[in-house]
């Protein structure tokens, strides 16, 4: 992440990290998560589900800041993240 | 598929899923807010009653692990206030559409206000009655087209918050589907509110309202409502019209005191 002045709190703040899951047999393809994702961290694939929709996929896994966002505004309870525990998640 | 576990299972009857809602409705993610708001309050599981009536939303009982119930068509307020009444320690919330809330249960809705009767109220608003296959409702904007009104809607259309309001409502806000935060913060409010608490959620209806009005799928009525709503809290409740495809105002509009009916009961007494 690039900054325009160095924080000065810096050696403090961590940034969180998330690990995005996908139910894919639970989702109805309606693509609130991708386009309200503020990071940009999913797409719609190509690939069908069960039930016939195209399910996103995580195609930027390191963006994900587990903001949860993607979790509240999906009408089908297809998608969460959780907290992904880092030691280096320390920006320098 | 079933070994996988969302956060939010423990409040769903995962054995029903997937629900019967459409690609791009909104009452999932009323879903989604009344469970995260059930998460936040921390309330005894035991102690909540979810009562739905008929419709779309009327599914809404269905789907939540709590003591559930799904009523007759417009007679959820009358089937909660006698479960409140029966059991007053009991949190009763009361989720259901435009349609059955407004229209056949405006009576209820209105008498239940004026006793207030501690209760929370979620109307998810659609503006049509989606379920019967897209009639027009008391809420259909003027000049919207539905299935009955080929040649666009001329019936003035009612302003909940408004009748809410000067019913006697302890509590009324507005949120669109959208604004899905806020939309739990005052869920979860009215949950810790005691009195006659309504929460109005504006809800796409992509298969409906939006097919039949040419206005795309649920992601175009989510983008609309991301350009045209405005936040004004404590605006007053005569400005709440809402026209067709006009500027959406939301926010938290009347939160005040009164006597709920419970406590107005044990006072009569004498208790």
């Amino acid at each position: 992440m690039k900054f325009w002045r160095k924080p000065l709190d810096i050696d403090e703040i961590k940034i969180p990290k998330g690990e995005v899951h996908i139910i894919k047999d639970r989702c109805k393809g309606c693509g609130f998560c991708v386009e309200y994702c503020p990071k940009e961290v999913l797409e719609i694939s190509e690939e069908f589900n069960k039930m016939g929709y195209h399910p996103p996929y995580v195609k930027n896994p390191d963006n994900c800041l587990n903001c949860h966002l993607c979790e509240m505004l999906c009408p089908d309870f297809a998608i969460y993240c959780i907290e992904k525990v880092e030691e280096e998640g320390i920006i320098a | 598929m079933k070994n996988v576990k969302h956060p939010m299972d423990f409040y769903l009857r995962m054995d029903r899923m997937p629900h019967i809602w459409c690609t791009g409705c909104g009452i999932g993610l009323t879903a989604t807010a009344f469970v995260a708001a059930m998460e936040k309050a921390k309330l005894d599981t035991n102690k909540v009653c979810v009562v739905s009536g008929i419709g779309c939303t009327g599914r809404f009982a269905g789907y939540i692990k709590l003591d559930s119930f799904h009523t007759t068509h417009g007679r959820a307020i009358p089937f909660a206030t006698g479960l409140k009444l029966a059991n007053p320690e009991l949190k009763v919330v009361v989720v259901s559409g435009d349609g059955d809330l407004i229209s056949i249960g405006g009576n209820h809705f209105i008498h239940a206000a004026r006793r207030n009767i501690d209760m929370v109220v979620i109307c998810v608003n659609n503006f049509i009655y989606a379920m019967t296959g897209g009639q027009v409702a008391p809420t259909t904007p003027l000049t919207a087209y539905t299935t009955t009104s080929p040649y666009g809607n001329f019936e003035p259309p009612s302003n909940i918050p408004q009748i809410a309001e000067s019913s006697g409502a302890v509590y009324v806000a507005r949120w669109t589907a959208l604004h899905i935060r806020r939309l739990t913060n005052s869920i979860f409010e009215a949950l810790n509110k005691p009195g006659f608490t309504v929460v109005e959620v504006i809800s796409p209806c992509a298969q409906y309202y939006s097919r039949i009005n040419r206005l795309g799928d649920g992601l175009d009525m989510m983008k609309f409502y991301h350009e045209n709503s405005q936040i004004k809290h404590w605006e007053p409740t005569d400005n709440l019209y809402i026209d067709y495809q006009k500027e959406i105002i939301v926010g938290k509009f009347v939160d005040r005191e009164r006597p709920t009916y419970s406590e107005s009961y044990k006072k009569w007494l004498g208790e």
